[in-house]
């Protein structure tokens, strides 16, 4: 039997803990049992905050050679994030992509993406696109 | 008068002491018009840099400079702790395997520094962050290194203060401050501030090298 294909992972990032481990809740609720999803939050000692050490834990934990797609919810998850790009090697580093997309949105259209084994950059563009998720609101 | 890695060193530990004191003032500053941990992540960050800092010490200011750097990723959370840490990571890349550094030297790697923090950040000049006090500090030193070394240092200081000065009436256009608005007008930026004390902290320490 032939090895199954590496998925593309993902790696959600908040301030809180809880609300990344919620939005992972929710994302895996979508996804196969394959995928990676990982969720990481809150500071260096526990408090609201990013973590650029435990981010790149999280990567590498999401990491099964296809890639990674990393969200985080405000400014400083998204700095923290490229801060723990330059903490892994090249080449892992350079198949990881950061999305500027809604994290919980994004991560549940991402997750759904990944998990049927699209593309790097196909799982990515789904991110992104969560800006725009019709919600029937209007 | 070349800077060793000691001086460098010790320049990072007062920096690492007036954040200590400064620590509840950046809070305060940070409460008004951010998430409020601003003296409180530079001071646990500095806090575990002083812990390790004479292990940071063999191998020239440049490595000095990106355990630095490094030490502050890994320990301080918010957007502080990246751009902080990119500043002095890129420090220590600019200032290479040199033992020593002369002070054009050690204002080149300030200048990287900068650059690094601007590519991460992505800020601008009079978005009201960190940068508006670091770029005219640089700038005073890029033009005055040549004459009087203390008189250089004396001018950083000066002129980061006037930046930090300068932008508190305008709208913060970076980070949580900027989901404030028009409300972070009058209110004086915390990064600006953190930044004006690490060039105080320069002068200090390393104004009367010679």
């Amino acid at each position: 039997m032939q090895p199954p294909e590496p998925l593309v992972g993902i790696v959600i990032v908040s301030h809180s803990a809880r609300l990344a481990e919620g939005v992972r809740e929710l994302a895996a609720q979508m996804a196969g049992p394959d995928l990676r999803l990982v969720a990481v939050g809150g500071g260096p000692d526990g408090s609201l905050g990013t973590d650029a050490s435990r981010i790149a834990d999280a990567i590498r934990e999401a990491d099964s050679g296809a890639g990674v797609v990393v969200l985080g919810d405000l400014g400083s998850a998204i700095l923290a994030s490229q801060a723990a790009l330059e903490m892994l090697p090249a080449d892992l580093g350079g198949r990881v992509r950061i999305s500027g997309g809604p994290v919980a949105e994004g991560s549940v259209l991402a997750a759904v993406q990944a998990s049927i084994g699209e593309s790097l950059q196909q799982v990515l563009d789904a991110a992104g696109s969560a800006r725009d998720l019709d919600k029937g609101a209007g | 008068m070349p800077i060793t890695t000691p001086d460098l060193a010790g320049a990072f530990r007062l920096f690492g002491e007036r954040l200590a004191e400064e620590r509840d003032a950046l809070t305060r500053l940070d409460q008004a018009i951010g998430d409020g941990d601003h003296g409180i992540n530079m001071d646990r960050g500095f806090q575990a840099v002083l812990g390790s800092l004479p292990t940071f010490l063999d191998d020239g200011p440049g490595a000095l400079c990106k355990q630095v750097g490094m030490r502050l990723i890994s320990t301080v959370g918010g957007a502080s702790g990246p751009l902080y840490g990119t500043f002095f990571l890129r420090m220590g890349t600019a200032m290479g395997t040199a033992e020593k550094l002369e002070p054009v030297e050690l204002v080149a790697a300030l200048r990287a520094g900068l650059e690094g923090v601007i590519q991460r950040g992505k800020a601008v000049p009079d978005d009201k962050t960190m940068v508006d006090a670091m770029r005219p500090a640089i700038e005073a030193l890029e033009v005055s290194v040549g004459g009087d070394w203390q008189e250089a240092l004396a001018s950083a200081a000066c002129a980061a203060r006037q930046g930090r000065d300068r932008v508190t009436p305008l709208v913060a256009r970076k980070g949580r401050a900027s989901y404030l608005g028009e409300r972070s007008t009058g209110h004086q930026d915390p990064g600006a501030t953190s930044t004006t004390i690490l060039f105080e902290s320069l002068h200090d320490a390393l104004a009367t090298i010679s």
